[in-house]
């Protein structure tokens, strides 16, 4: 399909007082989460949108000040509540290229597969509730009953379901077993049929292509000046992929598609997300067979990773180990220096901004946020399209809020 | 691709150039920032602004600026990145708006102005962002309390009666 403008309406319309403003959040159910747009209306159409955000502004780049690199991770899970382990991978993975720390073969992998779990789990939400937004109700219940199996397995290596705060500097807080390893093969296994019935249901059906096709268009030039990451810059056309172009953990490992589109509209974003479902579970499939043996952190020797929680309860030395890294006045030397390091998240680019100043702490620690920047775009996406289209171009482009407004 | 000769020959030789892990970065004065960054993105490729933050040096131990504002660039066709830094001081926090040159600095800006009070003119809409329009303090600045000036516990509270 080829790009086409949007019809926007003429600028003087601005000046006429046929147009109407309505407030659409922050509170209504299909924002999501807590955000606010101040649309111009002309009849049903809309002529402008002002969205106000900063309403979960929480000061998470303060606290990042203020906690150590294993302590800010239980923040950083709380940004996109969605895939909260894909978060602290990619906050780790900075600040382990602050520290010049290459993880062992076993964690490499155990992290590829969870931040793939963390893209399934994100796609799975936002191909689900697209449909609930536009009236289709039933790919809503396939979509989170799968997700349900990735928080058990989430649960199962990590203790919790949910913000598992699991990545720690130089490895993960607990090993996982063989039964682990099982459960991803069954989840595995169950997915594709699962999948086939969400494409079914969605695909090539009339009143969701309808909804969706032709709806938010964002052209692939756009798309680069605006900063456009992910999934939603691959539907404009951008080939890119933080996983192949600078592969990171195990990636490089692995056979997998990079899925594009040239539609750039809402639709062109529901199949590039459809997709990367399929090539997620290949990379799992692939990653799953062959978890490395041996051990999960890097060395216990080095001084900056924590020991295992059985040695610190019944050795001395584990103990000595632990106060070593956690006490402030000890601790590991972090270089006077500044890194940007990126992931590709489920959203897009999540890059973490480090200033480390020889302590523990960070002396800066921004984050960039994919939704952030993609909500910046929603203006120009909406622009000319039926109020009833907002949600279909919101729940395109995954705004998290928590996420947003950090 | 990037080229450091040209800029130096048209820019001057302020500019310095350092490599740390696979971040590469230069050091720019913040007067030539705009033609540089103009010259970047026209001349040798880089298509996307990423990301644009500042941090405060105030407490860092041998700066001599006190702010820095970072500065993202990549290439979207062969993936090379670049991180340009500029140095600026009070009282003149000013910064040309790269908003011409890529949108995603729309938003990116105004929350550097809104954490830090950095202003760049140029910019089409410098409002705050995050923090209530009414909010006076910049809050990612090192000076500010981590428990904040009072904003919490002075807040009004309005009673049933009064709303």
């Amino acid at each position: 399909m080829p790009l086409t403008q949007l019809d926007t309406a003429p600028p003087e319309a601005a000046d006429q007082e046929f147009l109407w403003t309505l407030n659409f959040g922050p509170q209504h159910p299909a924002t999501h989460t807590t955000l606010r747009l101040v649309l111009t209306l002309d009849g049903e159409r809309v002529v402008n949108a002002v969205p106000d955000i900063g309403y979960l502004h929480s000061g998470f780049e303060k606290l990042g000040e203020h906690l150590d690199f294993n302590q800010y991770v239980t923040i950083v899970d709380r940004m996109n509540y969605l895939s909260p382990l894909a978060n602290e991978i990619a906050w780790h993975n900075a600040v382990e290229k602050l520290l010049d720390i290459e993880l062992t073969p076993r964690c490499k992998v155990l992290r590829t597969i969870l931040a793939e779990l963390m893209r399934m789990h994100d796609h799975l939400l936002n191909v689900g509730t697209t449909g609930l937004d536009l009236g289709a109700f039933t790919a809503f219940l396939y979509a989170f009953q799968q997700r349900e199996l990735i928080y058990d397995i989430v649960e199962y290596a990590s203790g919790q379901r949910f913000h598992t705060s699991y990545t720690r500097v130089g490895g993960v807080l607990f090993d996982v077993n063989l039964d682990w390893a099982d459960k991803v093969r069954s989840f595995v296994k169950g997915f594709r049929p699962v999948y086939h019935e969400i494409d079914k249901l969605l695909t090539r059906n009339r009143i969701f292509i309808e909804r969706t096709k032709g709806i938010g268009v964002l052209s692939q030039a756009d798309a680069i000046n605006m900063g456009a990451t992910g999934p939603i810059a691959r539907a404009s056309g951008v080939v890119r992929d933080l996983r192949k172009d600078e592969p990171y953990l195990a990636y490089a490992d692995y056979d997998f598609n990079v899925i594009c589109s040239q539609g750039g509209d809402c639709y062109a974003r529901y199949l590039v997300r459809m997709r990367e479902l399929l090539e997620s579970i290949k990379i799992i499939e692939q990653a799953v067979e062959n978890i490395p043996a041996g051990p999960v952190n890097i060395e216990a020797a080095s001084d900056v990773v924590l020991p295992a929680k059985p040695a610190v309860y019944r050795s001395i030395e584990g103990l000595i180990q632990h106060f070593e890294v956690l006490m402030p006045n000890r601790g590991y030397t972090v270089p006077h220096e500044e890194i940007y390091a990126a992931t590709e998240s489920p959203n897009g680019e999540l890059g973490f901004y480090i200033v480390g100043d020889g302590t523990t702490r960070a002396y800066r620690a921004r984050t960039r946020p994919p939704s952030y920047v993609h909500f910046a775009m929603f203006p120009q996406m909406i622009r000319g399209h039926l109020l009833s289209d907002v949600v279909a171009v919101l729940g395109s482009i995954n705004i998290i809020a928590a996420e947003l407004d950090r | 691709m990037f080229d450091l000769a040209i800029l130096q020959s048209r820019f001057g030789d302020q500019i310095t150039e350092s490599t740390f892990r696979d971040n590469h970065r230069i050091v720019v004065p913040a007067h030539s920032l705009y033609p540089i960054l103009e010259c970047l993105k026209t001349e040798q490729g880089f298509d996307a602004l990423m990301e644009l933050t500042a941090v405060d040096y105030l407490e860092y131990e041998g700066a001599t600026d006190r702010y820095g504002v970072v500065y993202v660039l990549l290439n979207t066709v062969n993936s090379e990145r670049l991180i340009v830094k500029t140095m600026i001081n009070p009282p003149q926090l000013e910064l040309p708006s790269v908003y011409p040159l890529w949108k995603s600095a729309d938003w990116l800006e105004r929350e550097v102005y809104d954490m830090f009070g950095i202003v760049f003119p140029g910019h089409p809409d410098l409002r705050r962002i995050l923090m209530p329009e009414e909010f006076t303090a910049f809050p990612l600045r090192k000076d500010y309390p981590l428990k904040g000036i009072g904003e919490r516990h002075n807040f009004p509270v309005i009673t049933r009666a009064e709303s």
